[in-house]
């Protein structure tokens, strides 16, 4: 038969001599390397008291972000949650009431925004479809929870805390 | 006064019972730590550093869950010998240690007390009859499980152990030959006085040492237990503290024929120098057992080196290699011994 590639190789299947039967050689080699590999740096990273490095692009949980007044940037338009591949984010929009403007940056806003964190597949979809750049992915990873339902972040774990405000004058 | 002097004689003998008793436990108990350690170290890993600093109490972790694990029987198995399984591997296990001379002898308050439990005549004869107690810890549990993949395990463990036991005694006559003495300690004064019985016994020690390795179901022999065949073997049906018995015992096999090697090829609780030393006895003495100490722990870092280099034989492998090498190799290693004792006389 051809061989379809020239990578193949022919199986050596001549008798095993003296020394090679020995067994002894061979185990002593063998010995030899994994002492080589007890010497050697460990590969394992000690997970929570290190942390290995991210990239610059890595993707983590979400966070909803606020302008420079501290108002949230959210219009509830819906985009993010069409981009979405794996259907993760639900909203329902409000209208902002008079006496508001400080909490809502538009007319709009959402007053329910919530990410499935384990339907979420981290793609980053949600981030390049806001008009309004109000969703970000973060450097935060792995949630951990006991039940389901902890996975479906809120609006109060997503949103960044309020910045300080300037001390009434 | 004869009465006093034999409470004395029991009050030592029991102390030294329970303290070499204690000292294999915790020695068993901290090779399960050390072979996670080396088993990790030798593939680029860090093995347990949670429990404690540098995982030292990961014993204690893992005997508090074996003992809180839910215990099951099995429906179908004789519950009484499904018992008496583990217990006979643990009792051989820890039966041994009484005739191994830990160390020379210390005086306590004008008493000199050997530091041996039993200095039997037949020390060498005790230690294989004991041992070779132990397979029917084994072949008792995995009969009482019912279980087609225990009762496997067994069978290899019965017939390995037969096999290797034979070599094992052979090359043993040899070393036996030369010293002219079943006794261990007789065994270890010769070796202090003059060279140690491996220079003599090369190939006798190799043969012993694989024997060794057999004997107690150690990779690249652990036929019996054998997880990627038989699904642990002998103790599948096994769960809590009766696994731990189990797994338990074969580390205090593995200490128990380290310092049986130890004892018999390298000169014991003796170290090179020793009687050139001007110390006091007592002081001595306490040498002599760091100095059998470091040679056991030198030979069960060699079992734990060996089990993660080495792949698991086959089993026509195992059979061919005791009885179409070891044996053979192990007579031959006889005679010469014998023509050279024999030759010495003349």
């Amino acid at each position: 038969m051809q061989a379809l590639t020239n990578r193949a190789k022919a199986v050596n299947r001549r008798p095993m001599t003296f020394w090679e039967r020995l067994y002894l050689p061979a185990i002593v080699r063998g010995l030899g390397i994994t002492l080589k590999h007890f010497f050697k740096k460990k590969a394992t990273v000690n997970y929570p008291e290190q942390k290995r490095p991210f990239s610059p692009v890595f993707r983590g949980l979400h966070i909803l972000n606020r302008d420079e007044e501290g108002r949230e940037r959210c219009t509830a338009c819906g985009l993010c949650a069409v981009a979405c591949p794996a259907e993760a984010i639900t909203m329902e929009a409000a209208e902002r009431q008079p006496g508001e403007e400080h909490l809502y940056r538009e007319e709009k806003y959402a007053a329910r925004y919530e990410i499935n964190m384990l339907r979420c597949i981290f793609c980053g979809f949600c981030e390049e479809a806001c008009p309004k750049d109000a969703i970000y992915l973060t450097e935060t990873f792995a949630p951990s929870n006991y039940k389901r339902k902890g996975f479906i972040y809120g609006k109060d774990d997503l949103l960044i805390p309020f910045p300080e405000k300037a001390p009434e004058a | 006064m004869l009465l006093q002097i034999e409470t004395f004689l029991l009050v030592e003998k029991l102390i030294l019972i329970a303290v070499i008793l204690g000292i294999s436990l915790f020695i068993a108990m901290y090779s399960t730590y050390a072979e996670r350690k080396v088993a990790g170290f030798i593939q680029d890993r860090r093995g347990p550093n949670r429990a404690g600093p540098f995982g030292i109490l990961q014993p204690l972790a893992d005997g508090g869950k074996l003992f809180f694990k839910e215990e099951i029987i099995p429906a179908n198995s004789n519950r009484f010998l499904f018992v008496l399984g583990p217990s006979i591997a643990m009792l051989t296990a820890c039966m041994t240690s009484a005739v191994i001379p830990w160390g020379d002898s210390l005086t306590i308050a004008g008493h000199t007390i050997p530091l041996q439990v039993a200095d039997v005549n037949i020390g060498v004869l005790f230690i294989f009859g004991v041992v070779s107690l132990g397979v029917y810890g084994i072949m008792i549990g995995a009969w009482a499980s019912n279980n087609k993949f225990s009762l496997l395990g067994a069978i290899r463990a019965a017939s390995q152990i037969i096999s290797y036991e034979l070599a094992m005694g052979l090359s043993l006559i040899a070393l036996l030959m030369l010293s002219g003495s079943l006794s261990l300690r007789d065994i270890v004064e010769q070796q202090r006085q003059g060279v140690w019985y491996v220079v003599y016994q090369p190939l006798g020690f190799l043969i012993f040492l694989v024997c060794a390795f057999a004997e107690c179901n150690r990779t690249p022999f652990d036929l019996a237990e054998c997880e990627s065949e038989l699904v642990g073997g002998f103790h599948t049906e096994y769960s809590s503290m009766k696994l731990g018995f189990y797994l338990f015992s074969e580390y205090i096999n593995m200490f128990i024929s380290s310092a049986v090697m130890a004892t018999l090829y390298f000169g014991g609780y003796s170290f090179p120098g020793m009687d050139s030393l001007h110390v006091s006895p007592n002081l001595l003495g306490i040498l002599g057992i760091v100095a059998l100490f470091i040679k056991i722990v030198l030979f069960l870092f060699f079992f734990m080196w060996v089990r993660w280099t080495i792949p698991r034989f086959r089993y026509d492998q195992l059979m061919n290699l005791g009885w179409k090498v070891l044996i053979p190799l192990a007579l031959v290693n006889l005679l010469i011994t014998g023509g050279i004792v024999l030759y010495l006389q003349q």
